[in-house]
């Protein structure tokens, strides 16, 4: 099994990337660094999707003159097109809900005055707490007036 | 020797717990508002004695052996899964055929389809360029839309709370006279302290934009033919407008880039996608001639729509990119 993850490293690679960023996902209790998380495995995974277009030996898929005005065609030349346009479409996607979770992040740090989840939750409680204690005192008001 | 290693590993560990020296013009962030008072306790519902005991001794429990005891097995029980998880992958891995063999079953007829066919029917160099914005186009114009939405959602958080309270904490700027220091009220988060007579910055700045602007568009224009495109060169300019903005300040970038230019630019250019690609989709399904050149390969004019739809799609990138660090860094842009 070794020999044939060390044939494949990119992609174990990848599989351990992925693995620290959910791992990373999973302990860390700043919003932040949840976040650079997510990043991780996004990045594990274009490094998977590109491995997996590499052929050996093969020029990038950019048409090369065959010098006499035409264009060398033959797909014996080129690596596969196909992953480039695939991590495009997961980087957008990535840096669009990066910056969608930093603007969350922002406005919970403006509510609470904490990144770390643990406390915004506990913050969170209280409030409610307070708020049910106001309604509960609001109806024994009504009913005994 | 011994001691100066220390003295030197010593102020290291000190920088890195945050414990070091503080520089003097250092801004240091609010102290966060403090809490409310809280000073109704929610009622007891229970009245009857024991039960009311029970609850207050588990409460006690769960506050002296409980969080720790659950933290502690949280964080055991999800290193115990990123391993299980990893390990299963990485036994999948072991069984995928091996890395850059030219038999490996993802290069199939489609890629030999896009490859041999690509150049002449949408008369792009670049095959991934033909790829992603000719035959796959209606993905990259949701890309597209998808950052676009993300950048107006971003500004509808951010933007607007900042407004209502820049206007309702309007206080008068504050010039340092002699060292034409510019401070906007105190340094409250999200708002930088500008230094704008920073020779060093604005030296660099003069010399560099212009090479990034041009950069950034020769990769626009020449996505078809080389690598890049308008997702890279549109983030390239993004970078010039950054570095204009830092040098500067945010005022003088707002004076020709702004919410307002941001929003009519970016939904002029989404609306041009659209309608191109539109016509192009609806010719080409129904095989009606289209009035759309193809071409010759290599050429600057080449490529069909390619090129008109990179210049949308670097604007909308650019716009995008710099509007988060505007909202981010300044809350308005």
């Amino acid at each position: 099994m070794l020999e044939k993850l060390l044939l494949n490293h990119y992609e174990a690679a990848a599989v351990i990337l992925s693995g620290i960023g959910l791992t990373n996902l999973l302990l860390q209790r700043n919003l932040i660094k949840k976040i650079i998380g997510l990043n991780i495995m996004d990045t594990a995974v274009y490094l998977f999707l590109a491995a997996k277009g590499y052929v050996e030996g093969r020029a990038a898929p950019i048409l090369i003159a065959d010098g006499s005005g035409g264009w060398l065609r033959s797909s014996a030349l080129y690596v596969n097109p196909v992953p480039a346009g695939l991590v495009l479409t997961g980087i957008v996607v990535s840096v669009s809900v990066t910056a969608f979770a930093l603007a969350l992040t922002l406005k919970l740090y403006e509510s609470y005055g904490t990144l770390n989840i643990d406390e915004a939750l506990m913050k969170m409680t209280q409030e409610q707490e307070e708020l049910e204690a106001r309604i509960d005192d609001a109806e024994e008001e009504v009913l005994s007036s | 020797m011994n001691e100066e290693l220390r003295r030197i590993w010593k102020s290291f560990f000190d920088w890195v717990m945050g414990n070091g020296p503080r520089p003097e013009n250092e801004v240091i962030p609010p102290e966060p508002p403090p809490d409310l008072p809280f000073t109704r306790k929610p009622k007891d519902k229970y009245s009857r004695f024991h039960e009311a005991t029970l609850k207050e001794r588990y409460n006690q429990w769960l506050e002296i052996h409980g969080l720790h005891l659950f933290s502690v097995l949280y964080a055991g029980l999800s290193v115990l899964t990123c391993i299980v998880i990893v390990s299963l992958l990485l036994a999948t891995v072991a069984e995928l055929p091996p890395f850059g063999h030219e038999r490996n079953p993802a290069n199939n007829e489609v890629i030999r389809r896009y490859v041999e066919h690509g150049g002449h029917e949408t008369g792009a160099q670049n095959i991934v360029a033909g790829l992603i914005l000719d035959y796959r186009a209606f993905d990259t114009f949701g890309e597209s839309a998808v950052l676009f939405t993300a950048a107006v959602s971003v500004l509808m958080l951010l933007g607007a709370s900042r407004r209502n309270r820049a206007e309702s904490e309007l206080q008068p700027h504050t010039y340092e006279i002699g060292r034409n220091f510019l401070q906007r009220g105190p340094p409250s988060l999200g708002h930088h302290v500008f230094r704008r007579d920073d020779t060093i910055l604005h030296s660099v700045a003069n010399l560099s934009i212009p090479v990034i602007l041009m950069m950034g568009c020769v990769v626009v224009i020449n996505g078809h033919l080389s690598p890049g495109g308008g997702f890279s060169g549109g983030a390239i300019l993004s970078t010039a407008l950054i570095l204009a903005a830092n040098a500067y300040g945010f005022e003088r970038v707002h004076e020709f880039f702004n919410e307002r230019t941001f929003i009519i630019s970016s939904s002029t250019a989404l609306m041009i996608y659209a309608l191109s690609k539109g016509y192009s989709f609806f010719t080409g399904a129904n095989h009606i001639h289209s009035i759309i050149p193809k071409g010759t390969i290599g050429n600057i004019l080449s490529g069909g729509l390619i090129l008109p739809l990179n210049l949308c799609v670097g604007l909308i990138v650019a716009g995008t990119l710099y509007g988060f660090y505007a909202l981010f860094s300044e809350g308005d842009m």
